[in-house]
Formats: structure tokens, sequence, C-alpha cells
């Protein structure tokens, strides 16, 4: 273990804004792009969608022919 | 039955949905081991102090950005030669986790270059073609957003990815070709890793918590753009409960 305190920890040998700076970015990074793809699939149900074409359907015939 | 049938979207998506959980739960459980070792574990650098730290996010994210530009451009040349569209929807998800990637890289690297090197950026050859890299993403998304036809898009986007390909060995070997400021490679296949063992593990660990985390985070987008490129059929709008 490298830290007698959580103070020395969180200084990190005086390196803290670089070092929390370098992670927190990341971490938000990470926030931000799992709720950009929530919100584009949120999106996409309550806009209104293309009309249904059932010759695309799949589901119509049995699988291994698809 | 070949693993052919999986390239049809509405095989896909059941498919990514089921292995999506698992590549989240593996990139929590190693970043918690990456981080552990990394901040706890790992020992002071005697040249750098702590600052050296931010080595466990700076290089994943920079092997991410050109891994994931790699594979963005294969699917997307896939998707080209063989016409299969979810080659090219899998290219389409890929982007923005490797543009955010090349974003990271650039950051934590001018947070570690300003305690170590004395200054933010340099217009040396490793930080321009990582910067030229971040412009290929964006112009990636951009040219396939202005293009309407999602076909055309996916084709002249493929060839802005391939073209754009030949900017990756040169991020990579730029420390090597020309004099910089950037450090050459910690970890090379032909000779012994220049650090201590515990920052190695902790760093391929972390780099391996971020590979699961962008296969997790692009499959999640993919399956969305499954469902707005194939909305017009029933099991897709099955699959959003409108059915």
């Amino acid at each position: 273990m490298n830290w007698s305190s959580l103070g020395e920890f969180l200084d990190m040998g005086g390196y803290a804004v670089y070092v929390w700076g370098s992670f927190g970015v990341c971490a938000a990074v990470i926030v931000i792009e799992l709720w950009s793809v929530a919100q584009r699939r949120r999106t996409l149900r309550r806009q209104p969608l293309d009309d249904l074409d059932e010759r695309n359907d799949m589901n119509e015939r049995p699988l291994h022919e698809a | 039955m070949s693993w052919t049938r999986f390239a049809a979207p509405q095989r896909f998506y059941p498919l990514a949905g089921r292995a999506i959980p698992w590549f989240y739960g593996l990139a929590v459980l190693l970043t918690l081991v990456g981080l552990w070792i990394g901040l706890f574990v790992a020992p002071t650098d005697h040249q750098q102090g702590e600052a050296y730290r931010i080595i466990f996010v700076h290089v994943p994210a920079a092997w991410m950005s050109m891994i994931i530009y790699l594979a963005m451009a294969f699917w997307a040349a896939i998707g080209l030669v063989f016409n299969t569209r979810l080659a090219s929807m899998l290219a389409v998800g890929l982007a923005p986790t490797g543009a955010w990637m090349t974003f990271l890289a650039l950051w934590t690297g001018a947070l570690w270059g300003k305690p170590t090197w004395g200054t933010w950026w340099v217009w040396d050859a490793r930080l321009t073609s990582e910067l030229i890299l971040l412009f290929l993403y964006i112009g990636f998304m951009s040219l396939h957003a202005a293009i309407d036809d999602e076909r055309r898009a996916d084709r002249a986007a493929a060839l802005l990815a391939l073209v754009g390909v030949v900017n990756v060995p040169i991020i990579y070997f730029s420390v090597k070709w020309w004099n910089t400021l950037h450090q050459g490679a910690s970890v090379s296949l032909t000779k012994a890793p220049s650090m201590a063992t515990t920052m190695l593990w902790g760093m391929l660990i972390m780099a391996l918590a971020f590979w699961m985390y962008s296969i997790a985070v692009a499959l999640s987008r993919t399956r969305v753009i499954i469902l707005e490129r194939e909305q017009h059929t029933r099991w897709a709008r099955q699959q959003l409960g409108l059915a």
C-alpha cells in the first residue's frame, strides 16, 4: 500500500489535478456515452416510424428459409 | 447452418443482446481489479512520482483508439465488398466509441504532458497523428450523417475509413520514425517491457477492461442502429414494444 491516509491518496503526490483530471474525464465519457445510446433508443420509440413493409418481414417465413 | 446466418440483423440482434451483459460485467470486474493495482499496489515512479498513474487510463484509451479504427475500417470494407448491411451497421456503431477513446487519449495525454514535459501540447508526430485520427472519426460520422440514403452513406464513409487506415501505422511507429517528445513503446513483442511488473499488470488489465467496455457499448449502439434501419419490419417493432 502506497498511502498512509485518504488525504495523501487524494493529493497524489501533488499531481491531483492531472491524475484525477484524467480518471475523472474517463468516467464522465463513459457516463455520457452510455446515456447517449440509451437516449437514442428512447428517441426511436417516440418518433413516428416508417411504414410497415410486410415483404421485408422475415418473421413470416420459417427461420431456415430466411 | 453456418456463421453467416448471423449476418442477418434480425438474428444478430438477440445474439448481441445476450452477449452485452457479459461484456459489461467483465468490464466492471476488470476495471475494479485494474484500478486496485494501478492506484494501490503499483509503486510510485522514481522519476515521475504519482503523475505516471495516468498511464492506467492513457495507454488503454490510446490502444483502443487505434484498434477500434481498424475494426471500424474492417467492417466498413466487408460491407463495401460483400454488400452486407450488418457489417456497415457495425462500422457505424463503432465510430463514436473510437472517437471517444481518441479524445480520452489526447485529453489524458495533455494532463500527463503538462507535469512531465512542461506543456499540454506539442505538434510532434505522435500527438499530431493521433489528432488526425480524431478528425478521421469525426469525418466518418459526419459524412455518414450527411447522406440520406443509408447504403450510399455506408459506401462513401467506408471509402473514407479505408483511406484513413494508413494513419494507424503512422501513429504506432511515429515514436520510432521521428524524433518526438513522446516516449517509445512501453510494451512490445520483441523486447522485455520497460516498466515494473505491477505497473505492467495494472496497465494490461485496464486495457482489457477498456476492450470489454468498447465491445459492450459498440454492440449496444449497433443494436439501436439495427432497429432504426429495420423499423419498417414487424420484428423490429416488436423489439421496440410497438407492434
